[in-house]
């Protein structure tokens, strides 16, 4: 460039259908924040967009180590997407920890970005290099861009009266500009978080300004970038969109549910990593009248929830696997009396303390089973991110038409990935209320519904109804403590046929793909997205192939069965050891296989669909 | 909701036996829990509550059996756990008045955290602690309150643990309302109750129950009816503290310890005496009687602390009023189309 008047160097514009980034630095690094606010960016431009943050579970392990990585990965396509992405096409690595711990992933041929300023020797002696990577000629089959980003981002921000160590706080800004320019984005979705987030801290906010425009002036500029991409908005179906996170759907959801039910929620919770968004959510929710309770233990938030419940308000709780563990007595209590309540189980990888912060789908059997006696529990699994919406609602649904308590199961994928979700308009949203009992004269505490087996739910307050319930076995119809053996057979027998009555009452199973054929994937849960892509390839490759996906886990759609005999192979991926073959093979005597990785991540696509073409390619053998 | 109006006025002139069940009463005959029973039937009508807004909540244990008994709403839950369901009932209805029925077991041991936070956070429920200091329907085995030493069928060599005082930990625990009584004490008990009834916030009262089965005779050494007025201090809220057959006695400070003296001897007068006072706003005097136990002291009944202060239902529903007068009725509509939204034709 010669001329002083041309500040556009000439570039080339390459038009990509998907990209998959992932912002990798300290857990100080704010990478969590950079990566959320490109996944904003991109979902208001019009892309669909899928997350995966990873991250660890100490908040702020030591400086510059491996353990202390935290990252963030967002695809981001021009159509429909179901999963964050197998590997990043691109690669942001803030220091040598970040690029050691991430470098395994990134596509042959991907682009490196790493903040040079970081590969000092001490921080490269933290990572367990030798030598510094970028030297050594170890990432030769990547395209790789060094840019001195501390340096740069202490250059732009000169002149501010800021600390130097609060300068360099802002230099992920720096880094998320210079994405922005790559890939043709506004900054002013960021520029006006900034303002508003830092709105009391006027330096500060001028900081993180200046940052992210440096770095979009430095893509501009700089000789080292040829190429910008442009990825088009997405064709989504018409209608207004929000980008959501499982547990901000969650949230959402209950909220719905109880406007639709008519009633005030009451949420119990103990802080719990993956689950404690939940409660962030539902307590910036006030003036619906939602009430929350911060519990002392697990314990107490269900018996908080239990006793709300049963004073005729909608009771919830949350928790992860560990919580859950410590809820199922009272949870049993719930069975007992049958009241309605929801306990959501955010998953994530255990056994025991485990890996908090990574996902796992290994409580459907403690969900299922985890209780002493015969204690059938509703379960309900949402899908993707912004299905989580409608399942709180689902979840809610059958609690108060079956007098039942009703687990739900998110996991860590679920909970804190994001996607664009497609707003309901109110009026479309199912009515779920139902009516307290309050005639006298047709009062029983254990009378039942004849369709539903739901006994009536006769709230403290209401007159002519006082009346005790309690975990000792009810005499039927009267409720009154009974150890009649006849009469305990025919209670569990009762709360048996209850839950399996609701088989015929939820959505069936639907395949996607041939309705019949030479394999099914099946799968529940946070696995949708990889199965679905996996799926969709094998199909563009000929394959007789077809995915369901289970959202209710018990009861089973009542055409479960029929749908998995339609296939001379079903295959289920589970990211645990197998517990829905488990389920599976016992109730149908289906001989399921399943395919199993528990890693603390989601499936990749690729796995899937080389697991299904191994038994295809036997198929056609 | 019904609330007291002057057309309905008539259906809450209530009696004893509105109150009772139709449920038969299973303790062992000569359980002091019947004596609880009664006293807490015969209390409820003075508090002018409908019956269908009283709840009783219990845990698991002798006491646990209850609320069968009680002709209101009632909620036999887990072990230890009642609290927690009666803190999650008042905010769905804080219009209900809540008792939670719980024994030494139930609350010291499995549910001693609940105890703990049901109190601080003076949420209002009124928690009756039968206290026989053995567990009894798992056939007597040594409790939190069991006395250092004592031969149980899971101690027989005598328990090595030491006994917590329940009122020192009401105390600690700040509940608002903090009482002593004993069952078979029947005027002084129902009295008690009535004013734990009409208390709003975190009660906790201490009944000294005998378990005539499995721990009989735990406290006869002072609650018989012989010697009772020389080893027991009844409190009343302004009066010295002044205690015997004869009226004779009373308990003195001496330095940071209580002592006992008798009235005439050496000068001594009333105006030496303690004046009981419930209402202090600090906690050392009632905290000091909590610590006084036969033989050393005599053991105090009556109200050793009540205090004002917000309660946690209310609390909560303050937040709720305040964000609807701040930001209006929640709207659904809005609220699912806040933050950032975009729109594809």
């Amino acid at each position: 460039m010669t001329t002083e008047t041309a500040p556009r160097k000439d570039i080339n514009v390459q038009e990509l259908e998907r990209v998959t980034i992932r912002f990798a630095g300290d857990s100080g690094d704010g990478m969590q924040l950079t990566g959320t606010q490109f996944t904003r960016t991109a979902a208001v431009f019009g892309n669909d967009v899928s997350t995966l943050p990873d991250y660890p579970a100490e908040i702020r392990a030591p400086a510059g180590s491996l353990p202390g990585v935290s990252g963030f990965q967002i695809s981001f396509s021009s159509a429909d997407i179901y999963t964050p992405g197998d590997q990043p096409d691109v690669l942001v690595a803030m220091n040598p920890a970040a690029l050691r711990t991430n470098i395994g992933d990134l596509l042959p041929g991907g682009a490196l970005i790493v903040n040079s300023d970081a590969f000092n020797a001490s921080n490269l002696k933290k990572a367990g290099y030798e030598a510094s990577p970028l030297a050594d000629g170890s990432l030769k089959q990547f395209t790789v861009f060094e840019v001195p980003i501390s340096a740069l981002n202490a250059g732009a921000l000169a002149g501010l009266d800021m600390t130097s160590k609060q300068i360099d706080l802002t230099k992920n800004f720096f880094a998320l500009g210079m994405m922005f320019w790559l890939y043709e984005r506004s900054m002013e979705p960021t520029l006006n978080w900034i303002d508003e987030r830092f709105s009391a801290k006027p330096v500060i906010a001028e900081g993180n300004r200046r940052a992210l425009k440096a770095g979009y002036a430095f893509g501009e500029t700089t000789e080292m970038f040829h190429t910008t991409y442009r990825v088009a908005p997405a064709k989504l179906a018409p209608g207004t969109y929000r980008n959501i996170t499982g547990n901000e759907a969650t949230a959402l959801g209950f909220v719905t549910a109880a406007r639709l039910a008519g009633r005030d929620l009451v949420y119990g919770s103990y802080p719990i990593t993956p689950a404690s968004d939940i409660l962030h959510s539902l307590a910036t929710y006030k003036n619906f009248g939602v009430k929350t309770f911060q519990a002392e233990d697990e314990i107490a938030a269900i018996g908080a929830a239990i006793g709300a419940s049963y004073g005729g308000a909608m009771g919830l709780t949350a928790s992860s696997g560990p919580g859950i563990a410590l809820k199922s007595e009272a949870l049993n209590l719930a069975v007992m009396v049958e009241l309605p309540l929801v306990v959501v189980d955010v998953q994530r990888a255990g056994p025991s303390t485990g890996m908090p912060t990574k996902t796992e789908q290994a409580d459907l059997l403690m969900a299922m089973f985890g209780r002493n006696s015969d204690s059938p529990v509703p379960i309900v699994a949402p899908a993707t991110p912004a299905e989580c919406f409608e399942y709180a609602i689902e979840a809610w649904r059958l609690a108060l038409k079956y007098m039942t308590p009703v687990i739900y199961l998110s996991d860590a994928f679920l909970a804190t990935g994001a996607e664009p979700w497609r707003v309901p308009s109110t009026a479309d949203l199912p009515d779920i209320s139902v009516p307290s009992h309050t005639d006298r004269a047709t009062f029983q505490p254990y009378a039942r519904d004849p369709q539903t087996l739901a006994r009536p739910w006769a709230v403290p307050g209401t007159p002519g109804l006082e009346h005790r319930i309690g975990g000792l076995e009810k005499a039927d119809v009267t409720g009154n403590v009974s150890y009649d053996p006849d009469n305990h057979h025919r209670m569990q027998m009762l709360r048996q046929q209850k839950i399996n009555g609701i088989a015929t009452d939820i959505a069936p199973l639907e395949a996607f793909g041939p309705a019949q054929g030479d394999l099914l994937v099946l799968g529940w849960g946070s696995t949708y997205g990889s199965i679905r892509s996996a799926v969709e390839r094998l199909q563009a490759e000929g394959w007789s192939v077809a995915h369901a996906q289970l959202r209710h886990l018990n009861p089973l759609p009542a055409n479960t069965e029929q749908v998995l005999r339609s296939y001379r192979k079903v295959l289920v991926p589970e990211v645990n050891l197998g517990q829905l073959s488990l389920l599976l093979r016992a109730r149908f005597l289906i001989d399921v296989i399943g395919f199993n990785r528990v890693r603390g991540k989601p499936f990749r696509i690729i796995e899937i669909k080389q697991a299904a073409e191994e038994l295809l390619g036997e198929m056609a053998k | 909701m019904t609330t007291l109006t002057p057309e309905n006025a008539q259906v809450i002139e209530l009696t004893r036996k509105d109150f009772v069940s139709d449920q038969e009463v299973r303790w062992c005959p000569g359980c002091g829990d019947y004596s609880i029973l009664a006293q807490t039937q015969k209390s409820m009508p003075d508090f002018g509550v409908p019956k269908e807004n009283i709840v009783f909540v219990s845990g698991i244990g002798c006491s646990g059996r209850l609320p069968y008994y009680m002709n209101t709403y009632g909620f036999h839950t887990i072990h230890g756990r009642a609290p927690t369901l009666a803190t999650g009932l008042k905010l769905a209805n804080p219009e209900l008045m809540v008792w939670v029925i719980t024994g030494d077991g139930d609350a010291l041991s499995i549910g001693g955290n609940h105890v703990l936070h049901s109190m601080r956070r003076n949420v209002d429920i009124k928690l009756i602690m039968f206290n026989n200091r053995i567990y009894g329907l798992t056939k007597g085995q040594a409790s939190p309150t069991s006395e250092m030493g004592k031969k149980t069928k899971s101690t027989p060599a005598g328990t090595v643990d030491f006994p917590v005082q329940p009122l020192s930990i009401a105390l600690a625990a700040e509940a608002s309302f903090v009482a002593r009584s004993v069952d078979t004490h029947t005027e002084h008990l129902q009295e008690t109750l009535e004013r734990a009834g009409h208390h709003h916030g975190s009660v906790f009262v201490e009944v000294l129950q005998n378990c005539n089965i499995f721990n009989d005779g735990a406290y006869r050494d002072f609650t018989e009816r012989d010697v009772r007025d020389d080893r027991m201090l009844v409190l009343e809220h302004g009066k010295p503290m002044i205690f015997g057959k004869e009226r004779d006695k009373g308990i003195r400070l001496r330095g940071l310890h209580p002592e006992i003296v008798q009235l005439g001897q050496d000068g001594v007068t009333e105006a030496d005496l303690l004046v009981h006072d419930e209402e202090a706003a600090d906690p050392y005097l009632a905290y000091m009687l909590s610590r006084m136990w036969w033989p050393d002291f005599p053991v105090p009944v009556g109200v050793l602390r009540r205090i004002r202060r917000p309660t946690h239902d209310r609390l909560m529903v303050g937040q709720i009023e305040d964000a609807r007068a701040r930001d209006g009725d929640g709207d659904l509509e809005q609220l699912l189309v806040s933050g950032e939204t975009w729109v594809v034709d």
